[in-house]
């Protein structure tokens, strides 16, 4: 597993209409307690934080491949730093998607 | 020599286990086994939390060979492990790279080889020997053990593979599950061990992955999963690599899903019927039947309303955790599980169990969990808990059950009231949980 480098290109902020959207879809699929606009951006979306489990990353994983053609993998990204949070998540979407 | 033989391999160049694309000979593996056996505590109970799945098997093998228990919790938290340690004289971990931290003296599994020296000559294992004590979560709070011998073991997974002959032999097994829990030990793991295939190492977590560790390998290949995984990987994988069989348990399948996933991947599907308690005790071809058919001895019967299962390779008669319809003794049909019990994707445990785990947290005066609907197994249904704890705010209730219970049964959601509705008698009658529900939770998309 490679972690993404803190060299890679990353955009230095997240798209805020994606970041909305995307809040508002793991709100939605997950079924959470909490509103899309609490969900700190930083926040870690895994364990503590917004606590989602592996199943949840699992059901995020198949969300995101359907609506944004990105089809996530353990070997060309480190899940870890993908889902560390939700402007992580956003930021490997806007690289990565295909519709 | 007595005993039943460590591996079912006849010749040391068969291969035992596939490490990416690599094939692993039985003699290396008989070779890795004896080294860390040699590195092993003189005494001790095993923790094996090897995530590597050659490296789980190694461990296994070594503490056989040192006569050795390994101890299979459910979870790895805290809580567990602090049970453990009150349960087993002197446990320790067996750790590799990807084990994460838990507070017991760790040895760890390297990935490299060790060389091959001398003939092939497979150890025998007494079949009475004590293998391995795989824990349910129990209803007390502490989790229950169910011990499991090597010649019960064995036969439980040679009946087993009987079942797999619908397909081509010795398969490379790719698995979702972790060797850990009963059905992955089983299904990969010593499915492996008794000649029944080839386990490969890795975990395959998303679809992509399943399908990338699939391509990695040559056919006759097996997919060992559960209905939760394969949902996944039919929705996201448009065209999986052929395979030539799937095993499917942990919750029952759907006959549609069954159906969709034998056309689109080109195999026959296995489902397993089985527990922690008993191992795996029943299969059927769920897109052609509804039927269950037992292993080899397994009788099952209905007394006083329980279900009850014994013969074959289980161990001593066993009340089972479903409702069952006995059309024969060897034949049944599945009707639910007991109230009780609860499956959330494919991961069991029981409502008394996390009612114990919830009451034990200091600040709490009284709590309740509740299934709020049935969860079909591939379509995830969570846990509601219902909470007495004036002095504690949610975030660290949820940070004290994180401590004590699987990640998968943590409450959603979970909502603190001033009492809860419970009878004169003291009891918390279903329906008033079910009104709670209704007033709590919101409906499900």
């Amino acid at each position: 597993m490679s972690s993404v480098p803190s060299s890679a290109p990353l955009a230095p902020a997240a798209d805020p209409a994606l970041l909305r959207e995307l809040a508002g879809l793991i709100v939605a699929e997950l079924n959470l307690e909490v509103q899309p606009q609490d969900i700190a951006p930083e926040a870690p979306l895994y364990g503590e934080g917004l606590g989602l489990d592996s199943i949840d990353i699992l059901e995020l994983a198949l969300v995101v491949s359907r609506r944004y053609g990105v089809r996530l993998r353990s070997d060309h990204e480190d899940n870890t730093v993908i889902f560390a949070s939700l402007s992580n998540l956003a930021r490997f979407i806007a690289q990565n998607r295909t519709k | 020599m007595t005993g039943i033989p460590l591996i079912g391999a006849a010749a040391p160049g068969e291969t035992l286990a596939w490490r990416g694309a690599q094939p692993v000979s039985a003699a290396q593996y008989l070779a890795d086994a004896a080294a860390l056996a040699a590195r092993l505590p003189a005494r001790g109970h095993v923790l094996n939390a090897c995530a590597d799945r050659y490296g789980f098997a190694v461990g296994l093998a070594a503490a056989l060979l040192r006569g050795q228990v390994t101890l299979l919790p459910p979870d790895h938290t805290p809580e567990t492990v602090r049970r453990l340690r009150e349960f087993a004289a002197q446990p320790y971990v067996l750790a590799d790279e990807g084990t994460a931290p838990i507070d017991l003296p760790r040895i760890p599994v390297s990935a490299a080889h060790s060389p091959i020296t001398g003939g092939f000559a497979v150890p025998r294992i007494p079949a009475a020997n004590l293998c391995a004590i795989v824990f349910t979560s129990g209803s007390t709070g502490a989790p229950a053990p169910n011990p499991k011998h090597w010649g019960a073991l064995t036969r439980d997974v040679r009946g087993a593979l009987e079942r797999w002959s619908i397909a081509p032999r010795q398969p490379a097994i790719v698995a979702t599950v972790p060797p850990q829990h009963m059905y992955g030990f089983e299904s990969s793991v010593l499915a492996a061990l008794c000649g029944g295939g080839a386990l490969c190492a890795e975990r395959p977590f998303y679809p992509g992955d399943v399908c990338a560790a699939l391509e990695r390998v040559p056919r006759p290949r097996a997919l060992v999963t559960t209905p939760f995984h394969l949902r996944a990987l039919l929705e996201d994988a448009p065209r999986p690599p052929p395979l030539d069989l799937l095993l499917c348990a942990t919750a029952p399948l759907d006959a549609g899903l069954a159906e969709q996933a034998e056309a689109r991947c080109g195999a026959p599907l296995l489902e397993i019927y089985g527990s922690t308690e008993t191992g795996q005790m029943a299969t059927r071809r769920s897109a052609r039947e509804s039927e269950w058919r037992t292993l080899p001895g397994i009788r099952v019967s209905v007394r006083d309303g329980e279900a009850w299962a014994e013969g074959g390779h289980i161990e001593q008669p066993t009340r089972l955790g479903d409702v069952l319809e006995p059309l024969a003794e060897d034949r049944f049909l599945l009707r639910g599980r007991v109230a009780d019990m609860v499956n959330v994707a494919g991961k069991r445990s029981s409502l008394a169990h996390l009612d114990a785990q919830l009451r034990a947290i200091a600040g709490v005066a009284d709590g309740a969990f509740y299934m709020p609907d049935e969860d079909s197994g591939a379509d995830v249904r969570r846990l509601a808990a219902f909470v007495v704890a004036p002095t504690l705010t949610r975030a660290a209730l949820l940070a004290e059950l994180r401590q004590r219970i699987d990640p998968a049964f943590l409450p959603r959601p979970l909502v603190l009231l001033e009492r809860l509705p419970r009878a004169q008698t003291g009891k918390l009658p279903r329906e008033a949980l079910r009104a709670l529900a209704r007033a709590h939770v919101p409906p499900r998309r």
